[in-house]
């Protein structure tokens, strides 16, 4: 396991170096039309002092292979820059929004499993009846749906229609994250779900293809034959084999969430890492919006050699079938 | 053509019945063999026979047909949307001109500016379907090229565009995007060359499989042992037959670089006001969801049943080529 481990890290080197390399190129002068220095102090009025200052730092007058070395160090003491539009580090900027959002996409990963197997589940075991045709169009029309405005769709729907229908007795929190009027987790509820919508859909499909597969192999048939109920064969033989390709599927999806929650923060005002990005959109303050990626991006590689860990660590043919050679 | 392709006992025995393509040999009826069997001999291609196919899929039929209603719409939106119902950029300042709900005058209601949301919807179609196709175009060149030559060569070429692929879907793919226009400068043409610009590695590993279970085939030896040149190979007896998975993928591609664009000019990194996106237009619905719910049903509804005509056609399109993809 320990060779595995290694191994693996190893092959992220270059991926790292690559990616890297492409956020550097982003900011390097001369590479791409754009003022590099523009790229680290964000789009505002700046002295001719604070201008020569950031040139030094940077060492944006040396040659770009030298640049692109400071820029590693710099990563790799956490040196994100500056936000100059605040005056703030931008990784204290985002350690304090990071929670926010990490606990956004946990809950939206409990709505994916619990929806999206539950739905596959009975795709599968009932196939070609009503239900299953329900599920397989409602996963097209999911992954066709732009999460900013299902999220709205929400708001509209379950915060103000459904105030006025009951008359103001039951209702749903439309944003922020806390408030005196409901218990924190209850403010989770719609963004979850908005977050999740277009994974569940690719959970319900991919077990729902898994189950059917793993339903007509061998096994499944040995299980039957031995005089096992329809329950037993169904949840302790199908299921198991059938969840180990939805499990890597959660484990990497809970990285692109962390990605792509910034739409879904937008639409719900929850102050995480995704808002802080939109907001500096707003106010081409480029550094946040960098140094945002650029946090994401190494959160996903890590996530994802961690899913690789585990799943070798599930299947033992991967650590052994090509470290043997 | 090979037994895979074929699927006449599905087809209707009548000689009438028989698709546009045959009925067009100057209008002979094909003669009808004992069991229903057509004449063998009239020949059949790959494509006739998947769209012969897809004719039968109702879910990619009807996203073709709101597929090829959108273009019509869109493209002939000058001649009748503006006279009927308001130019998409005309700003009305009358005083209650502006936030009107649905009425026969404006099916879709007013926004703030006093603007018709209907009109604004139809033209948001054309930047839609514009970046759609553009992105997917600079896509599949990018994607193709590279994907050819990693699939042809392989090696220390594979190996390399390979990495490159990785690095990429290293990237959360709307942060990317939003990275990119931030340098590139947010803009109409910027936004559709960034996703063209994401959009390659996809395209170039479908690719890259798809010839390497053709180049197995023994017309590829056969061809190489007559001397053919690499160019030849690759594009007389590689491409054509590997070319069907990426016309599915570049079906649905559109589909999503649709949303894509959508979600960038929702943040305010896509197309620039006043310009009619659909996402800039919900993007504007944001802050009067509660007053004006019309300003954010209609674009939202536009986006999704066009991604999803893209969808169901791709889909369909699968189906017929009898392209096996992953998830």
């Amino acid at each position: 396991m320990l060779k595995y481990v290694v191994r693996r890290i190893f092959q992220m080197i270059p991926v790292f170096i690559g990616v890297t390399l492409i956020l550097f190129i982003l900011r390097a002068p001369g590479v791409l039309p754009g003022d590099p220095v523009r790229m680290i102090t964000g789009e505002r009025a700046i002295t001719e002092a604070l201008r020569l200052q950031v040139i030094e730092k940077h060492a944006l007058d040396q040659p770009l292979h030298r640049q692109y070395i400071i820029y590693l160090q710099n990563l790799m003491r956490g040196d994100l820059g500056e936000s100059y539009q605040r005056g703030r580090p931008v990784v204290d900027i985002f350690a304090e929004k990071f929670p926010n959002t990490l606990r956004l996409a946990l809950a939206g990963i409990i709505v994916e499993v619990i929806i999206g197997l539950t739905a596959g589940i009975i795709s599968a075991v009932r196939q070609y009846s009503f239900l299953d045709v329900l599920v397989t169009l409602s996963t097209s029309i999911l992954v066709s749906v732009p999460v900013f405005w299902l999220g709205m769709l929400f708001q509209i729907f379950f915060g103000i229609r459904l105030k006025e229908w009951t008359g103001g007795a039951f209702y749903l929190p439309i944003s922020g994250m806390s408030s005196g009027e409901f218990p924190d987790w209850v403010h989770l509820i719609l963004p979850a779900i908005t977050l999740a919508s277009v994974s569940t859909a690719y959970v319900a499909r991919i077990m729902r293809s898994q189950m059917l597969e793993s339903m007509g192999q061998d096994y499944i048939r040995t299980a039957e034959a031995k005089g096992l109920t329809r329950r037993a064969v169904t949840f302790r033989h199908a299921l198991k084999n059938a969840l180990i390709p939805v499990v890597t599927f959660v484990g990497i999806d809970f990285g692109v969430m962390m990605g792509g929650a910034i739409l879904t923060e937008t639409v719900f005002s929850w102050p995480g890492v995704g808002r802080e990005i939109f907001l500096a959109v707003g106010q081409r303050d480029w550094p946040i919006v960098m140094g945002g990626v650029v946090i994401i991006v190494f959160l996903v590689m890590i996530i994802n050699l961690l899913v690789d860990l585990s799943y070798a660590l599930l299947d033992p043919r991967i650590r052994y079938g090509g470290a043997g050679e | 053509m090979t037994d895979k392709y074929d699927d006449r006992s599905h087809d209707s025995t009548s000689p009438t019945d028989a698709d546009g393509h045959e009925v067009k040999h100057e209008g002979r009826t094909l003669p009808t063999l004992p069991g229903g069997l057509h004449d063998t001999t009239t020949s059949r291609t790959l494509w006739g026979d998947a769209w012969r196919r897809l004719r039968k899929n109702k879910l990619a039929v009807a996203g073709l047909i709101w597929i090829c209603l959108i273009v019509v719409m869109t493209l002939s939106a000058d001649l009748w949307v503006p006279p009927n119902f308001g130019d998409p950029l005309a700003i009305d300042t009358t005083p209650g001109a502006n936030l009107q709900p649905p009425s026969l005058e404006h099916p879709f209601g007013t926004d703030k500016l006093g603007r018709d949301v209907f009109s604004r919807v139809v033209y948001g179609a054309r930047v839609s379907l514009t970046v759609g196709l553009l992105a997917v175009s600079i896509s599949l060149v990018i994607g193709l090229l590279l994907g050819a030559l990693s699939g042809y060569y392989s090696g220390f070429v594979d190996g390399l565009v390979m990495r490159a692929a990785d690095v990429f879907f290293a990237f959360p793919y709307i942060l990317f995007a939003i990275a990119l226009i931030a340098v590139l400068g947010p803009s109409y043409r910027n936004v559709f060359i960034a996703i063209g610009i994401l959009g390659w590695p996809s395209i170039a590993r479908v690719f890259r499989s798809s010839i390497f279970s053709v180049k197995e085939n023994e017309y590829v030896d056969a061809a190489r042992a007559m001397g053919a040149s690499d160019l030849r190979i690759m594009f007389r007896h590689i491409m054509p037959n590997a070319i069907a998975p990426i016309i599915v993928y570049g079906t649905m591609s559109i589909g999503g670089a649709i949303i894509t664009e959508a979600a960038l000019s929702f943040l305010g990194m896509g197309v620039q006001p006043p310009t009619p996106s659909w996402g800039l237009m919900l993007s504007d619905a944001k802050s009067l969801m509660f007053a004006a719910p019309w300003l954010t049903i209609w674009p939202g509804f536009a986006i999704l049943t066009t991604v999803l005509a893209f969808v169901l056609m791709g889909d369909g399109m699968r189906d017929a080529l009898d392209v096996k993809m992953k998830d």
